[in-house]
């Protein structure tokens, strides 16, 4: 796509606002609509947008697939991750700890910075659409690069 | 039939149109680009079905304003209290509606319907007790939402499976028309 | 109303069409165009969140994809010699059936559904208590109380994403254009794909 100077000095105005829009998803997506399912497409869509335009070995400069792959593992683990440690950290009950249940957000209550960081509920699906985010994010831009790598279109594309 | 009724139900009526072109597509084509087209309508048609039974006449999305929030955190106390007494009239009527013959005409159940708010509205004075309700705002069912979610993006990841399959067949076989796959197959 | 009617209306005429298209390309774009109709209507239903998402996966991604199968896989569809009458048959048949089902169900928005009077309290005003007031309840639902739900469905996609991933890679280094590029040019050859 060289040849199309409107396309790429578009894409790249562009492409800022729609990671930026894809991070605003993510994070607020307790207080509005969105989510880590949404800004993980949006996120992969501006990689992919980058991809189609500047051709595979550019984007993959950006998002190098050997971080991709460890990615789509990390997002599970971030949301496991959590699950277990509320089981491991328990809930105040009574004044004492008892053992909370998996992906119980209640056992991440502390009192660290109280009102400026999220903690309780809010940390837990704060964690765990973070997690969601990442995993989306790493298997559509895999998927994008194992369908592009198919393509005789871009490997003349990459040598040129 | 009455108008009402058409009304009622169109929704469903065009969704199950949707999904009858979807299964078409799937039946009738053997490409399987437009197999996976067809299956994708049909997903579509059921997260709609899933979507329009969730929605409540005159409600908004489940996205309750953080002022609106502060003023329910201040009547918490009066809103457990009247949990429970707006709880039975509630069970009543719904059992009303179970108990009337199906076979019966619709009138029936649209009085165990009518039956239904009025003893919800005797139940919390001005607001309609079975729908969820907070700070005097309706709010349509999340649960739908929530549930179709997950299903769109698992649809997608289903979608790339299969259309990564698509590609694999067509670099073996040079086509991705069933017949001539099978007539492939069978030659050998 | 009116604005649904259409809505519905086109999303109907788009259905047709696709299935009567034998241009895959042209098929693919209408499906984004069904998709992103679909996310239309799901907004007026008061789901943001759904239709945010189909807008994004199913007119983004999922086109996206079917583009990138045709690149590979071509773009022409055989006309059938087959008789349509036989699936015709079959999907009258099952619509009818279908739309028979539909006439017990609850109307369109009833307040009295047993969807909305089920769960009691609802999770709205439940989350209001639980979540210490988290503003969308749809999040709170799926991260919170639906938390094993969506754990699953996020091993769905790893899983999704592995397969495709053994699917569709030769050697490990197939997917990073970067070392076969390298390599590439290391020997001298273009790569034979």
């Amino acid at each position: 796509m060289n040849s199309f100077p409107i396309i790429r000095v578009v894409s790249k105005l562009i492409i800022p606002y729609i990671l930026l829009f894809g991070l605003y998803v993510q994070f607020h997506g307790d207080f509005g609509p969105g989510g880590g399912f949404q800004a993980g497409v949006i996120l992969a869509s501006a990689l992919i947008l980058y991809g189609l335009v500047f051709g595979l070995p550019a984007v993959q400069e950006v998002a190098p697939p050997r971080v991709i792959e460890k990615l789509i593992a990390l997002g599970v683990l971030i949301y496991a991750g959590t699950g277990i440690a509320t089981t491991l950290i328990g809930r105040t009950h009574d004044g004492g700890q008892v053992p909370a249940n998996f992906l119980d957000y209640e056992a991440l209550n502390h009192d660290v910075l109280h009102g400026f960081l999220p903690h309780g509920q809010h940390l837990g699906i704060f964690l765990v659409e973070f997690g969601v985010g990442i995993t989306v994010t790493a298997v559509m831009t895999m998927i994008f690069y194992c369908f592009a790598g198919r393509s005789r279109l871009f490997n003349e594309k990459a040598s040129a | 039939m009455s108008s009402d009724q058409f009304f009622g139900l169109y929704n469903y009526w065009i969704v199950v149109f949707l999904m009858m072109t979807g299964f078409y597509i799937v039946i009738a084509r053997k490409n399987m680009i437009k197999t996976v087209i067809g299956l994708n309508i049909f997903q579509v048609s059921v997260v709609l079905l899933y979507i329009t039974m969730g929605k409540v006449t005159g409600g908004t999305a489940p996205v309750i304003p953080p002022a609106l929030a502060g003023q329910h955190d201040a009547h918490d106390q009066h809103d457990t209290h009247a949990a429970p007494s707006g709880h039975t009239p509630a069970a009543n009527a719904t059992a009303a509606n179970e108990t009337v013959d199906h076979g019966h005409a619709d009138h029936v159940t649209e009085l165990a319907h009518e039956l239904a708010h009025e003893l919800t509205h005797d139940a919390t004075g001005d607001a309609i007790h079975g729908v969820t309700e907070t700070a005097g705002v309706i709010y349509t069912n999340p649960l739908p939402s929530v549930l179709m979610l997950t299903a769109i993006v698992v649809g997608i990841a289903t979608t790339a499976v299969a259309l990564s399959l698509i590609v694999r067949i067509s670099e073996d076989y040079g086509t991705i028309e069933e017949d001539e796959i099978l007539q492939m197959d069978r030659r050998q | 109303m009116f604005v649904s009617v259409s809505i519905l209306t086109l999303l109907a005429v788009t259905a047709i069409a696709i299935a009567r298209m034998r241009d895959l390309w042209a098929a693919v774009m209408f499906t984004g165009i069904f998709s992103f109709l679909g996310a239309s209507w799901m907004l007026i239903l008061d789901a943001p969140d759904v239709a945010f998402t189909e807008a994004a996966v199913g007119a983004g991604i999922s086109t996206f994809l079917m583009l990138g199968t045709l690149a590979l896989a071509g773009k022409k569809e055989k006309p059938t010699t087959a008789s349509p009458i036989v699936p015709l048959l079959v999907v009258g048949i099952t619509g009818a059936a279908l739309v028979y089902g539909t006439l017990d169900m609850p109307h369109f928005g009833d307040p009295a559904a047993p969807v909305q009077t089920r769960i009691e309290p609802g999770f709205v005003e439940k989350s209001q208590h639980d979540m210490h007031g988290l503003p969308n309840v749809v999040t709170a639902l799926l991260a919170s109380y639906r938390g094993y739900d969506t754990l699953g469905e996020t091993a769905v996609i790893f899983t999704a994403g592995i397969a495709v991933l053994m699917i569709l890679r030769r050697d490990p280094e197939d997917c990073d254009h970067r070392v076969t590029q390298k390599s590439a040019s290391t020997e001298k050859k273009g790569r034979s794909s």
